[in-house]
């Protein structure tokens, strides 16, 4: 299908995006990469009245390290983030997942904050902010405030952003500790039937799921092993209120938590 | 600011194959309707219009993107490239184009379009590709006819070709 009609602001100052946002509140919205926007546009299951294009805000576009956090900026798409030549040191769990992330053909446009502002249940990007704890920037004409990811995932695809406020950034911390991904999903690059990420933690370590819940789920374990692992996964799959979909079970969501669960926690204590 | 109202046409000026290029676009308008319906060049096709099978593929600024989740008036300054640019003249076909033809790597040919720019857009990144980083490209398109594995073997022909071609310009 096609959109149904808007206005299209080509903003091309930062003031210029807070002072639509600030005026349209929620009939307007950001186009970043429109990966997801344009796509949800296209089924009108959105329909904004404005669409403010950011991506010719050379500011938005920075990814800088800065002591213990890097920051991407609004208009970093997904394939310059991967491309980044400290991706691998700084921000390895990224580097993981990136290349679950869309296709080559849509990370070339889509952007990282756009991911995370569309908070999908499946997605890889604000697993990736969970499991590591890191913050979104949120800024309006008014204000400016940082939200931690746990309080920023509300839900299905909602977040804690209200109408008027955009995200500038988001910001992880450089974990330097071992960490891994693996997903399931019917083709690499779909949206994720379990997505599981595993950071080593000062006493154990931590396991972010996504595609289970309706937003990203992350718990502490301490150091398990045998079937004290087990028992602890299969609490924690339980707890995440798995649903039934076109695509999986409730159940074989459970039984993926435990078992690519259990894989990438040995292989992170190992 | 460039405020552009919707239910208007705005002009649109772009590099189209290497070529300048200008249209009118109403906001709504997504590239893939602009190319072919303003524009005239009907090889880029329209599958699902969500991003997911790849046929609308494009090159824009150099990068394989999808025609269908970006807006006409988005690709404004931009270089888009088309399936239409990958033959030398209308009667001979590009080497890419020749590995499919002689490698069967498309039955109905609906998905091809998507796939050839997608993979002209990676073989000039990575000349000497393996089937394992062609598979990968592959994954964001869909094809129903050939189970993929012709146009693995066509992608491999090609490179290597291009590969000779490269050598043989060095050479001279």
């Amino acid at each position: 299908m096609k959109p149904a009609a808007f206005d299209y602001v080509r903003a091309e100052h930062l003031d210029e995006v807070l002072d639509v946002l600030g005026r349209e509140g929620g009939d307007a919205r950001i186009l970043a990469g429109g990966q997801s926007l344009m796509a949800m546009m296209n089924m009108r299951l959105a329909k904004p009245r404005t669409l403010i294009d950011i991506m010719h805000l050379p500011e938005l576009a920075r990814i800088e390290r800065k002591g213990g956090t890097i920051t991407v900026g609004a208009g970093v798409r997904q394939a310059s983030l991967l491309a980044w030549p400290e991706l691998g040191r700084s921000l390895q769990l990224a580097a993981l997942a990136l290349p679950w992330t869309g296709h080559v053909q849509t990370r070339s446009r889509g952007t990282v904050c756009g991911s995370i502002a569309h908070a999908d249940p499946s997605a890889e990007l604000p697993l990736v902010l969970q499991a590591l704890g890191g913050e979104v920037h949120l800024r309006s004409a008014k204000r400016r405030r940082r939200v931690a990811a746990k309080d920023f995932f509300a839900g299905m695809m909602a977040t804690a952003r209200v109408d008027d406020e955009l995200i500038e950034a988001v910001t992880f911390p450089v974990v330097q500790k071992r960490c891994a991904f693996r997903e399931v999903a019917r083709r690499h690059g779909d949206f994720a039937i379990v997505a599981c990420a595993v950071v080593e933690t000062a006493d154990g370590v931590r396991l972010a799921v996504g595609g289970v819940a309706d937003m990203p789920a992350a718990r502490d374990f301490p150091r398990l092993e045998g079937s004290a692992l087990d028992d602890a996964l299969n609490g924690f799959a339980y707890e995440l209120d798995a649903r039934d979909d076109v695509h999986a079970t409730a159940r074989y969501r459970r039984d993926l938590v435990r078992m690519i669960g259990r894989d990438l926690v040995r292989e992170v204590l190992q | 600011m460039s405020r552009l109202q919707a239910g208007r046409r705005h002009s649109v000026r772009f590099s189209l194959n290497g070529k300048p290029c200008a249209g009118e676009a109403e906001p709504r308008l997504l590239l893939t309707d602009f190319l072919r319906h303003q524009i005239g060049v009907t090889g880029t096709h329209v599958g699902c219009e969500h991003g997911v099978c790849g046929a609308c593929t494009v090159s824009i600024d150099g990068r394989p993107a999808r025609a269908c989740l970006t807006l006409a008036v988005q690709i404004d300054g931009s270089e888009v490239r088309t399936v239409e640019s990958l033959a030398p003249s209308p009667d001979r076909l590009g080497i890419l184009q020749s590995a499919f033809k002689r490698n069967h790597a498309l039955q109905c040919g609906f998905c091809t379009a998507g796939i050839l720019i997608s993979l002209d857009c990676f073989l000039r990144e990575h000349p000497n590709p393996d089937e394992e980083g062609i598979r990968d490209l592959l994954c964001g398109h869909l094809c129903r006819c050939t189970g993929y594995t012709p146009i693995v073997r066509a992608a491999i022909e090609a490179a290597a070709e291009l590969a000779d071609q490269g050598k043989e310009k060095t050479d001279a």
